[in-house]
């Protein structure tokens, strides 16, 4: 009795292709996501973005900017990017550009050689401190990424003892020959031309790595972004979280279109005056509200909760929420008019929404994904939302900044919609 | 139930208009693939008057109805009501349907779906919160105005149905076997309603495959098998045409297949579902035909001689039973 059991049981599963696609298909996407994310390949790492500013162009700041421009780990950046072929008459970054291109999320790290870096490169304890008129490199950082500056930071150190190698051992002579009373002429000439013959080495890249480290150079940290902020991490899980339920939510809802075209009610509304463009525009204005509603109560919740500034970001929150809201509704309508059950809806939601998030950064943040899978993260809702959110709340952006997630989420909602109004023809007439 | 309180029809200001049949339906085909839905089906429904359309499941009732109300899109033929093409939103707000469906929102009370489809329909304010307490009153649902609709019972929401399928006060109403699956009570409640809607000037097609209800609710009946009319009149004239003043003998023998297919064809018979039906002037003439069985080797079962209705009409035309 039982082989006739389970042999139901294969054929009713065979037939249900939404069954067989949550069986088989979502658990391979997502270990396919998960692994590229975190697994092993190692041939796409993610680089870290960093903005470096060489106030000193010193013989060691130079020796400092090529070791960490020959790191595979980083992108150094001297000046912005631009997409146009004249990329190259952007000036370079300063102090002030380099903070401002941190806040505004073009890079998690910058780093400022300032002037007088050069005169005592390494770090003996007492001279980086400035308020004794010791120099230190500024890292500026954006705080929402945790790893990015303590990635640089360790570089930053590596590059200092196999990059500039030479500059060591010439600071540690220097003071061993202040300290110690002094070499012989015979002893200066040898050391200098230990060191100039170490410097050809390295300059040829024959140099056999840190021969000559000793000590650190100095390096002081500044969070330019978030510094401020009471619950760090809260506004992005707010928005990350917000969106992927709005996705279950909207493909839900517009999935009463499905129950109204099996149970007839929708062949009765459309034969009044009712037009399906009218019915479809009505239930996307629904869904889109109640989308929004949905993420001011889940903000109003990490308020009150979690601290999350909500109330001097109003205008941003509304702007972002409602651009969110109308994307994931027309979403959700295209989904319901692909289907044509409610079991096939399920499944496809379920599918969509959960790959969605996971590479869009609902799961976890984009920056620590590979370069590859933070673009692919791009043709997600989930990615284009995250980073409005963060931009109102995180960088404190003014609303002016968010046109690029608030251009992208309406033409998403705009075509989405078109999509599903077209393939809803097949519900007007028989 | 304030049966008198349906409003006049709205007047025209063409004569032409008033001149019009309220519905016409001229050569109307419908496929569905290789099936053919309706092949031609062409019928008038008058002011005021109650049209059946009789027929089996799949003879194409439903499929004449929805190409009616605009929601299939015939291959040919025309429909027009009041002289309206039926795609017209003069032919929309003049017509009303009530589908087979129970096509209501189970969320909302009674009162809140009636609301609704009067919306859909156009009516606002006053006017809309009258046309809901009439059909309230009509349904004889008041006291569960305010209850969900899915918790009604079957009886209930099938009256429900029908309310918010003339929300709007139409002139011409279609009801799509509107008595599927209510007891006995609830479909004589129906038939109330109906009765009071023809009351109020309405005009009615009124599809089923029940005899009883065409007989009783219908002025005349058009009966339907395979997409097509093959039988238009009143119930006393299609009776007539198809039998005259003949009695019908339904017989049932045991005895050898062949040997009943001869008797019957002997006798100018037909077997329909392994009965053999004949038509008689005269009821003296069934011993001569119980006679010539037994001379045949068949033995008789059971016999029945009875008068001719909409169902032994169907039988007669089509050799399948109304409920096949």
């Amino acid at each position: 009795m039982i082989t006739p059991i389970v042999r139901t049981a294969i054929v009713s599963l065979r037939r249900d292709r939404a069954a067989l696609a949550m069986s088989f298909i979502l658990p391979i996407a997502f270990f396919s996501i998960f692994a590229t994310i975190f697994g092993g390949r190692h041939d796409s790492t993610p680089r870290v973005n960093v903005i470096l500013v060489d106030e000193d162009h010193s013989r060691a700041s130079l020796d400092l900017v090529r070791g960490l421009q020959r790191e595979d780990s980083l992108v150094v950046l001297t000046r912005p990017q631009s997409k146009s072929k004249r990329a190259e008459l952007l000036p370079e970054y300063t102090a002030d550009s380099a903070e401002a291109a941190v806040k505004a999320g073009d890079a998690p790290v910058a780093l400022i050689i300032p002037h007088g870096f050069g005169d005592h490169p390494i770090s003996f304890g007492r001279d980086s401190d400035p308020a004794k008129g010791g120099v230190s490199i500024q890292l500026l950082n954006d705080s929402s990424d945790m790893i990015a500056p303590q990635m640089v930071a360790g570089l930053l150190q590596k590059a200092a003892m196999t990059a500039m190698s030479s500059v060591m051992a010439e600071e540690g002579i220097k003071r061993f020959d202040q300290y110690s009373g002094g070499f012989t002429p015979e002893q200066r000439k040898r050391i200098k031309a230990q060191i100039d013959q170490s410097r050809q080495q390295k300059n040829d890249g024959t140099a056999s790595g840190s021969g000559f480290t000793s000590g650190l150079i100095a390096v002081q940290s500044r969070a330019v972004v978030g510094q401020s902020k009471r619950n760090p991490m809260v506004s992005f899980y707010a928005a990350a979280i917000g969106v992927m339920f709005l996705l279950f939510t909207a493909s839900n809802s517009a999935g009463v279109l499905l129950d109204e075209a099996e149970s007839g009610t929708l062949d009765r509304v459309l034969s009044s005056r009712v037009t399906m463009t009218t019915l479809l525009i009505g239930k996307l204005t629904y869904n889109t509200l109640l989308a929004f509603t949905q993420l001011t109560v889940m903000f109003l919740w990490a308020s009150s909760v979690f601290k999350l500034d909500l109330f001097t970001h109003i205008p941003g929150f509304v702007v972002m929420g409602l651009c969110t809201a109308f994307a994931v509704a027309a979403f959700g309508m295209l989904l319901a008019s692909l289907c044509h059950t409610r079991a096939q809806l399920g499944a496809l939601s379920t599918l969509l929404i959960l790959t969605m998030s996971a590479v869009g950064g609902s799961m976890f943040p984009r920056f620590l994904m590979p370069e590859a899978m933070q673009k692919a993260g791009l043709f997600t809702i989930n990615a284009w939302a995250i980073d409005g959110f963060t931009k109102v709340f995180w960088r404190d952006l003014p609303i002016r900044e968010l046109w690029p997630q608030v251009g992208v989420l309406l033409a998403v909602g705009i075509v989405l919609f078109v999509v599903a109004r077209r393939i809803a023809r097949r519900w007007e007439f028989a | 139930m304030n049966a008198t309180s349906l409003p006049e029809a709205p007047p025209h200001s063409s004569s032409s208009l008033l001149e019009s049949f309220p519905l016409e339906v001229v050569s109307l085909v419908k496929h569905f693939g290789q099936i053919q839905a309706v092949d031609g089906i062409s019928l008038e429904l008058r002011a005021g008057e109650c049209l059946g359309l009789l027929g089996p499941n799949g003879a194409g009732k439903s499929t004449l109805i929805r190409s009616i109300v605009g929601r299939v899109i015939p291959d040919a033929g025309r429909v027009s009501v009041f002289g309206f093409p039926a795609s017209t939103s003069e032919a929309r707000s003049a017509l009303g349907w009530v589908p087979q469906e129970l096509a209501l929102y189970p969320r909302l009370t009674c009162r809140e779906n009636l609301a609704a489809f009067g919306r859909y329909h156009g009516l606002s304010g006053s006017q809309l919160a009258e046309s809901v307490a009439w059909c309230l009153d009509w349904a004889a649902l008041e006291d569960r105005a305010g209850d969900l609709a899915k918790n009604l019972s079957g009886g209930m929401k099938r009256r429900l149905n029908m309310a918010a399928g003339i929300i709007h006060r139409p002139r011409v109403v279609l009801m799509d076997e509107p008595t599927v699956g209510v007891d006995p009570q609830s479909r004589h409640r129906i038939f109330e309603m109906i009765e009071a809607l023809r009351g109020n000037g309405a005009s009615i097609i009124y599809t089923t495959h029940y005899m009883e209800e065409a007989e009783r609710l219908c002025d005349r009946v058009a009966i339907i098998d395979h997409g097509r009319i093959i039988a238009q009149g009143s119930h006393d004239k299609l009776v007539h045409d198809t039998f005259a003043s003949r009695s019908q003998v339904l017989a049932h023998f045991a005895g050898p297949p062949g040997v009943i297919e001869a008797w019957v064809e002997r006798h100018a018979g037909q077997l329909v579902d392994g009965a053999a039906e004949f038509t008689i002037e005269d009821s003296t003439l069934i011993a001569g035909l119980l006679d010539d069985a037994a001379r045949a080797g068949l033995e008789l079962e059971d016999i029945t001689l009875r008068r001719p209705n909409l169902e032994s009409v169907f039988l007669h035309l089509t050799g399948r039973e109304l409920r096949d």
